[in-house]
């Protein structure tokens, strides 16, 4: 039989989101696979397009419907059954879109998911995480079954560009609930680089002590062109909002720099950050767990040495 | 009635740091401390809430695990759950087998909303309240930070990586809560005789007629890599240095 993966992209109407590429990567390294990507939108050219060009992608169906227009599971779901068959393998990227829509669509196919899987071991088989992050499991899904699973997207490169996948408009008759209606979303606009992709990430934790004072991280990060992320203690005292919580149950990001900043390091936020290449970490407490992880340690106040930091960047 | 049912999952607990076995058959739980999953328990919060608002009759508890995941059945009846369900195994279950006992309890129950925490601490899959909608049929609203009663439809703010999304989802559906809705009471010490004699009826798979499967075979645990040790710098100054050297500032 031969191996086929469908990846359902993740976008916002205009854009791919950077953890399709790395789904996709996923999705080549299954042995002997013939990787196409799904795009469900009202109009998703754009998106289609930009899909068409990672390297490994051999098609693109474009599947335009009105309902798409916002992304939601309740009625993404029985499109993606209507369009699996055929393929061997359906992933998609373990953000909050691929989390709520996949295993939506693994219980109407009767069959179990992947959640985060984080290597490609055989066609059938795969690890992933499991406690935070604290073991590593090796799974083997069965072989007679539609293997559906989320990609934890910092355990690979994104595919590169470079590909000239062939664009497929396809079309399901499918009937859709109307009993989940969106209404609004709302997201601090920022023209700072995106979290789960940024090359520097500049993070700040509790220490911070109030939102301004969390606007030193902003200052810090812009500076040295960083997206910003916060603990889940900064998030929950209202000092950052939630879209840029790094850990278990936030963001799970692979910068090649992860600053943090009187970020104390708890198990459920360096589950998040451990794949980044480097950790450096700022703070006062020299017992807090995260210098058990970072690659360079300071210990010292933030609020003298950060100024100081931006100073002596500053100058060069 | 007006009933909500709250997944509750009997899991390790979040401040103990898990270690896989040294033979790599699976993680040390012999004598961990045992507690309501984190997530859920802010479901039965939400549920309670809406109780003691009027928005619901009745709250029930409900959970697949061992006779020992009674103990936290126990807690959330002493919360303030009316009563509970312990469908009994004494090996851990998919998220699939899980939403399908579920399915099955959301129908014989005629369920109006299910309450689940986004995902267990665990296992992390955060499986279980999608796929528990999908078999049901019924909308669902995943990580949940805010959720209003309107009548027959339910307004819900989800966490999503774009930031707060809302929708609103005509009931039955199924809502998946994270860490921001809430914050679950503490239990007082009365509350716990009380719930001594709150009813928990303990079923099995048959009673809800499904046939626990293992669709996926975990052949390995091992312990994550870990990162070498790193360096210790005295000052800005040097910090800025290394950084330099690795090309990073």
């Amino acid at each position: 039989m031969s191996i086929k993966v469908l990846v359902v992209a993740d976008h916002d109407g205009n854009k791919l989101n950077a953890g399709t590429a790395r789904a996709v990567k996923a999705a080549v390294s299954v042995p002997g696979a013939e990787v196409h990507v799904l795009v469900l939108a009202a109009a998703g050219a754009a998106v289609a397009a930009a899909a068409a060009e990672l390297a490994g992608v051999a098609r693109v169906l474009q599947a335009d419907r009105a309902e798409n227009a916002h992304l939601m599971a309740a009625t993404l779901a029985p499109q993606v059954v209507a369009l699996a068959a055929g393929y061997t393998h359906v992933f998609g990227p373990s953000s909050s879109f691929g989390k709520d829509l996949l295993p939506r669509v693994a219980a109407l196919l009767g069959v179990a998911q992947i959640s985060d899987l984080m290597s490609v071991e055989g066609t059938y088989t795969f690890k992933r995480p499991i406690y935070a992050g604290n073991a590593i499991i090796t799974v083997e899904a069965p072989a007679d079954q539609v293997v559906v699973a989320t990609v934890r997207t910092a355990s690979f490169e994104a595919a590169a560009d470079g590909g000239q996948a062939v664009i497929e408009a396809v079309s399901t008759t499918v009937a859709l609930p109307t009993h989940t209606r969106f209404v609004s979303v709302q997201s601090a606009k920022s023209d700072r680089p995106d979290l789960q992709s940024a090359a520097k990430v500049v993070s700040g934790g509790r220490a911070l002590g109030s939102k301004e004072q969390f606007e030193l991280v902003f200052r810090l990060a812009d500076q040295m062109g960083a997206a910003v992320g916060a603990s889940r203690a900064a998030v929950d005292a209202g000092y950052a909002p939630n879209e840029l919580q790094v850990g278990q149950t936030g963001k799970i990001i692979a910068p090649e720099l992860y600053l943090a900043v009187g970020i104390s390091g708890a198990i459920q936020h360096l589950t998040g950050i451990k794949d980044a290449k480097t950790i450096v970490a700022i703070n006062k407490d020299p017992e807090a767990p995260i210098f058990e992880v970072a690659d360079i340690g300071l210990v010292a106040d933030l609020f003298v040495v950060v100024p100081e930091l931006q100073a002596t960047l500053a100058a060069g | 009635m007006r009933r909500i049912l709250v997944g509750i999952k009997r899991v390790v607990d979040y401040s103990v740091r898990v270690r896989v076995k040294p033979d790599g058959t699976g993680v040390a739980l012999d004598g961990v401390k045992m507690s309501i999953n984190p997530f859920d328990e802010i479901a039965l919060e939400e549920a309670l809430r809406m109780k003691e608002r009027g928005e619901a009759d009745e709250v029930v508890a409900m959970s697949i695990g061992p006779e020992e995941a009674q103990q936290q059945l126990r807690t959330a009846l002493a919360m303030g759950a009316d009563r509970a369900i312990l469908v009994k195994s004494d090996t851990a279950v998919e998220p699939l087998t899980a939403a399908q006992v579920f399915t099955a309890i959301a129908r014989a129950e005629d369920a109006r909303l299910v309450l689940v925490g986004k995902q267990a601490i665990d296992d992390d899959a955060n499986q279980t309240g999608q796929m528990l909608a999908a078999l049901w049929g019924r909308p669902q609203a995943t990580f949940a930070s805010k959720v209003e009663v309107l009548g027959e439809v339910l307004r819900v703010t989800r966490e999503v990586d774009a930031g707060l999304e809302t929708l609103e989802i005509d009931l039955p559906a199924v809502v998946t809560v994270d860490l921001r809705l809430n914050e679950p009471r503490y239990v007082k010490l009365p509350d716990i005789m009380k719930a001594k004699k709150k009813p928990l009826d303990v079923k099995s798979f048959a009673d809800y007629g499904v046939e626990p499967t293992e669709r996926l075979k975990v052949t390995l645990y091992v312990a994550p890599a870990t990162r070498s040790k790193g360096i210790m710098v005295k000052s800005v100054a040097e910090l800025v240095d290394v950084l330099k050297k690795k090309g990073l500032a």
